[in-house]
């Protein structure tokens, strides 16, 4: 990788300095800004074939501790960070078969051409596809082959302790200095013990103080990392193991929480069918209030069902209220509102005048006014003469009908004003034949519709409580009232609690990562020239901060009444190069100093 | 129930024309604010600062308040804090504002801040007036989202103002977006004021969607700041280069310096991150208990999470040598956008669970 980028170039001289005064003050691993290509891991190769084997192997080693550091480095993290995002893209563009399974699969219809391609490339579902599954792999790897060292690296540093002073306090990002009468003995115990009186930690050197603080910054950043993890393992188990099935319940009627009475199910691909939550529960009621006026007419306000429920056969039962927002919680899972609908309560009596069926008649909703399509199939039936036949009704339901035009779609979704309207079939309903049927469809096939002697097709309207003779004494529908019906979604994921874990621990760890500031002070106290003593203060954060200036001249004022400071007579630079002339022996183990730069007002700005 | 009804409408016109009222009143801010750059372009201060001379006194005081009063005996001197920038950054001083020193600038720049003030309390009635006409949180659909959002954004930005932060460069952007944001609710995005569908039913509504605003809104000011710091970056380097000036020097001159503008974005976006992160954490608890799922991918969701990874990439590229500076600012940038797209885009273009009330 060329470097063309400036300010990635060689360390400016002075940086060498800052650099050994900040050094260790974050775990980041260090910029490994060299070369691509590293060249042979393997050196010099022996003759023979042991050497071959030798230098292979060393090569090879070579290679995957090259490729490792590579892959946990922040730059390759940075990298699939960024690829991450894009490749989440692609998901909210294209219907995914996991969101939305019909819209996808009219997607697909529409785009008979493009459909195939997009398949092989996963774009149907992307979050489980192989390329999306490779990017975040590799990122959480390299979270991992980043988080282990720097652990390791962040307790080292908790165990050691605050480097010495540079050599150049005055070229720290924040500097002050003053003089004093005071002893420079006195001066370092004081600033000592300030220091350790604002929790920083402190070591002492000759003729200098340095103390640390915010080691929690670290911690914070380790502890978010780390909850990403557990929030992914959350994430993951919480796919592999959920259940989650649609049951549909009339008022009245109850649910128990096996597999044969869902719907629907389905679950992820290490669910048990044994791990299915033992509950119970009864609908009693349900009910739905809407928008009376304005241009929202019809919206849904609010909508409740009642039940009563037990965690497991034999416990007590309770009375409960799910509504949209507040599922029912039992012990392993949540039972969702998910929709509703009216069930036509009726009575069929067949030509001997016997009950043939009495219940509700299955309706689905067709629009957001709960216009319903209503489909009956009565098999146990005698006609007149007693002989065995099959019945069908087939129309709609209006929970309002518009009284002007009479027209079969609802008006509101409320119960103001029902009508049932049926016709009748009589014939073969087909349901032996081993085919499955849909509740909700009749095979007019082979029936024959009834029809008025006028020859027209049979249809009756109905109030509650209206009655439906069918020709020729072959019968009667009676209206007996209208039930509520209420789809819920149960669902039991496991790993919710674990992720809600995870997700705050990610929370307070970013914000001690971000908040905290980790920064580093020094206090140097030397007799100059004249004999008084020069006081100097640094600090250097890890990070720029506008409040490491405003924190070291907190500090210089509080160790001032420690060490007053002389008459203002001689500028301030004088005492600076008297201090710097002074100590410039009694310090040792410092980088050669490079010349002075021009220095710039920072602490106004922002 | 008829007679609350007719509150109800009152207090919703009563919003309307508090909104309206408030658009007026910025728009007079944004002329004060172009009159202010224009005053500031003549000024000699201005005209001097385009040369990026350096300042003559190094030396800052940091006062703090404890300084001020150490110790009853004759008070010396006050600690003297000399900061310095960075090593390998620029030295280059802020600019001298919008106006440039021109006190007439200035005077203009001063009546655009009291009038954005106005304006915010204004714009402040106008939405309180829309939530109790609802009675709940104005924020049930794009119109009512937008014109919170625009709220928060002039709040975030005097906060700032109020808490000395030198940010009255901000003043003629933020106007101007204000007047986009605000012109395209009342024109394309305006809903009559109404009740929710049972799935917006819940305190998270207030948690979740106030704090997706609140980081919008600042998120806006860390991207406007990144926006300046690429302009202002490249005037810099063509400055320290000498290359001849370009048609905007004498306006990017007055800006603060790249190095205040890339800090200062960076402070919010750093600052906003654990909101956002909260926000979308929220949101997962709030579609946990609504939708049976805490995550599901839907488009709204996808975009959170991609505005979200794009903002950990401009914090991890902040932490990365060779990241910094310009390449930092455009993921800053592109980041906003995942941010903006997320609100008009999924909204408008992508349907999924989170599509209420028309838009
Ligand atoms: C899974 C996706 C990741 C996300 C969402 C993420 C997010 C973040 C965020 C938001 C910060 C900013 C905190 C701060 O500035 O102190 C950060 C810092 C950091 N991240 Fe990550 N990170 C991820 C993966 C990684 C990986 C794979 C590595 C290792 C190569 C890594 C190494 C670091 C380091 C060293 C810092 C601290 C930089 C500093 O001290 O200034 N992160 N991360």
């Amino acid at each position: 990788m060329a470097k063309t980028d400036k300010s990635a170039s060689a360390p400016a001289p002075e940086e060498s300095e800052a650099g050994a005064a900040g050094a260790s003050m974050s775990t980041a691993p260090a910029e490994d800004r060299g070369q691509a290509m590293p060249g042979s891991f393997g050196g010099v190769r022996a003759p023979g074939a042991l050497g071959w084997l030798a230098w292979s192997a060393r090569e090879a080693t070579g290679w995957v501790r090259w490729c490792w550091r590579q892959l946990t480095s922040m730059r390759v993290a940075l990298l699939l960070l960024f690829l991450l995002s894009l490749a989440t893209i692609p998901g909210s563009l294209v219907p995914q078969t996991g969101v939305d399974q019909l819209k996808a699969e009219q997607w697909q219809k529409e785009h008979e051409s493009l459909a195939p391609l997009y398949e092989k490339l996963g774009l149907f579902h992307v979050y489980s596809s192989v390329w999306f599954s490779a990017i975040y792999i590799l990122l959480f790897v390299s979270l991992i082959g980043c988080i282990v060292p720097r652990t390791w690296k962040f307790v080292g540093q908790l165990r050691g302790r605050p480097p010495a002073a540079p050599r150049h306090l005055d070229r720290m990002p924040a500097h002050a200095t003053w003089r004093t009468e005071a002893e420079p003995e006195q001066v370092l115990a004081a600033a000592g013990r300030l220091l350790k009186r604002r929790r920083f930690r402190t070591e002492t050197a000759a003729g200098s103080v340095g103390g640390e603080k915010g080691y929690l910054r670290e911690a914070g950043n380790l502890l978010f990392h780390i909850s990403l993890i557990v929030l992914l393992v959350a994430f993951a188990s919480g796919q592999l193991w959920k259940s989650e099935g649609g049951k549909l319940v009339v008022e009245g009627d109850g649910f128990a929480n096996t597999l044969t009475q869902y719907d629907d199910f389905k679950a992820g691909s290490l669910f048990d069918a044994d791990d299915l939550d033992p509950f119970e529960f009864d609908l009693d009621s349900f009910s739905g209030t809407y928008e009376r006026t304005g241009p929202q007419k019809g919206t849904p306000r609010d909508y409740a069902a009642h039940v009563t429920y037990r965690d497991k056969p034999g416990a007590p039962r309770r009375k409960a209220t799910i509504k949209v927002n507040e599922p029912l919680e039992t012990s392993r899972s949540k039972v969702y509102l998910i929709g509703h609908g009216y069930a036509p309560m009726v009575t069929v009596r067949d030509g001997k005048g016997d009950i043939a069926f009495r219940g509700p008649i299955p309706s689905l909703p067709l629009d957001s006014n709960v216009t319903e399509t209503s489909v009956l199939k009565v098999a146990d039936y005698r006609d007149k003469d007693g002989k065995p036949d099959d019945l069908g009704f087939q129309g709609n339901f209006v929970p309002t009908l518009d009284l002007r035009t009479g027209t079969m779609f609802s008006q509101f979704p409320a119960l103001d004003n029902p009508r049932l309207v049926l016709t009748a079939y009589r014939g073969s309903l087909g349901v032996d034949s081993g085919v499955p049927q849909s509740v909700y469809q009749l095979d007019t096939t082979k029936m024959k519709q009834f029809k008025n002697e006028d020859g027209r097709a049979f249809a009756q309207a109905m109030k509650v409580g209206d009655t439906m003779t069918l020709p020729d004494g072959a019968g009667s529908l009676h209206f007996d009232g209208i039930r509520q019906w209420a789809t819920f979604q149960v669902s039991q994921k496991p790993g919710n609690a674990t992720a809600l874990a995870g997700a705050v621990a990610a929370l307070i760890g970013l914000a001690g990562s971000l908040f905290i500031q980790r920064r580093r002070v020094w206090v140097r106290a030397v007799k100059g020239a004249d004999g008084t003593t020069v006081v100097e203060l640094a600090g250097l954060g890890r990070s720029e901060s506008a409040r490491l200036p405003e924190e070291l001249a907190d500090l210089a004022a509080a160790l001032q009444p420690d060490a007053p400071p002389v008459a203002a007579g001689d500028g301030d630079d004088d005492a600076t190069d008297a201090g710097d002339d002074a100590t410039d022996d009694a310090r040792e183990g410092a980088s050669p100093a490079p010349e002075a730069p021009a220095e710039t007002s920072e602490g106004a700005r922002a | 129930m008829t007679l609350a009804a007719a509150t109800n409408e009152n207090l919703a016109h009563i919003s309307n024309v508090l909104v309206y009222s408030a658009m007026a009143v910025y728009t007079l801010a944004f002329l004060a604010h172009i009159a202010e750059w224009v005053f500031g372009s003549r000024s000699a201060v201005g005209r001097t600062a385009a040369a990026l001379t350096a300042p003559a006194t190094p030396a800052v005081t940091v006062t703090t308040a404890k300084s001020a009063q150490s110790g009853g005996t004759a008070v010396l001197e006050r600690p003297k804090v000399v900061t310095r920038s960075a090593p390998g950054s620029r030295d280059v001083p802020d600019g001298p504002g919008a106006a440039g020193g021109s006190e007439k600038g200035d005077l203009y720049g001063r009546i655009a801040v009291s009038l954005t003030v106005l304006a915010f309390a204004l714009h402040v009635g106008g939405v309180l007036s829309r939530a109790l006409s609802v009675q709940r949180a104005p924020w049930g659909n794009m119109y009512e989202f937008s014109t919170t959002f625009a709220m928060a954004a002039v709040g975030v930005y005097l906060g700032l103002l109020l808490a000395k932060k030198n940010v009255r460069w901000l003043g003629l952007p933020l106007t101007t977006s204000i007047l986009l944001d605000l012109g395209l609710a009342v024109s394309v995005l305006y809903t009559d004021s109404d009740q929710l569908v049972p799935a917006l039913h819940s305190y998270w509504l207030w948690i979740h969607v106030s704090c997706a605003i609140l980081s919008g809104a600042a998120l806006w000011v860390g991207a406007t700041s990144s926006l300046f710091y690429l302009f202002r970056d490249s005037h810099e380097l063509r400055a320290a280069e000498g290359r001849p000036a370009g048609a905007w020097d004498n306006v990017l001159s007055r800006l603060p310096s790249a190095a205040t503008l890339d800090k200062f974005a960076y402070r919010i976006n750093a600052t906003v991150f654990p909101l956002w992160t909260f926000t979308i954490i929220a949101g997962a608890i709030w579609a946990e208990a609504a939708w049976g799922r805490y995550w599901g991918w839907d488009p709204k969701e996808v975009w959170s999470f991609i505005t979200w990874v794009a903002y950990a990439c401009y914090l991890h590229a902040r932490a990365t040598a060779g990241w910094k500076g310009r390449k930092a600012a455009y993921l800053a940038l592109l980041a906003f956008a995942c941010y903006l797209f997320n609100y008009y885009g999924v909204n408008i273009l992508l349907s999924g669970k989170h599509s209420y009330a028309g838009v």
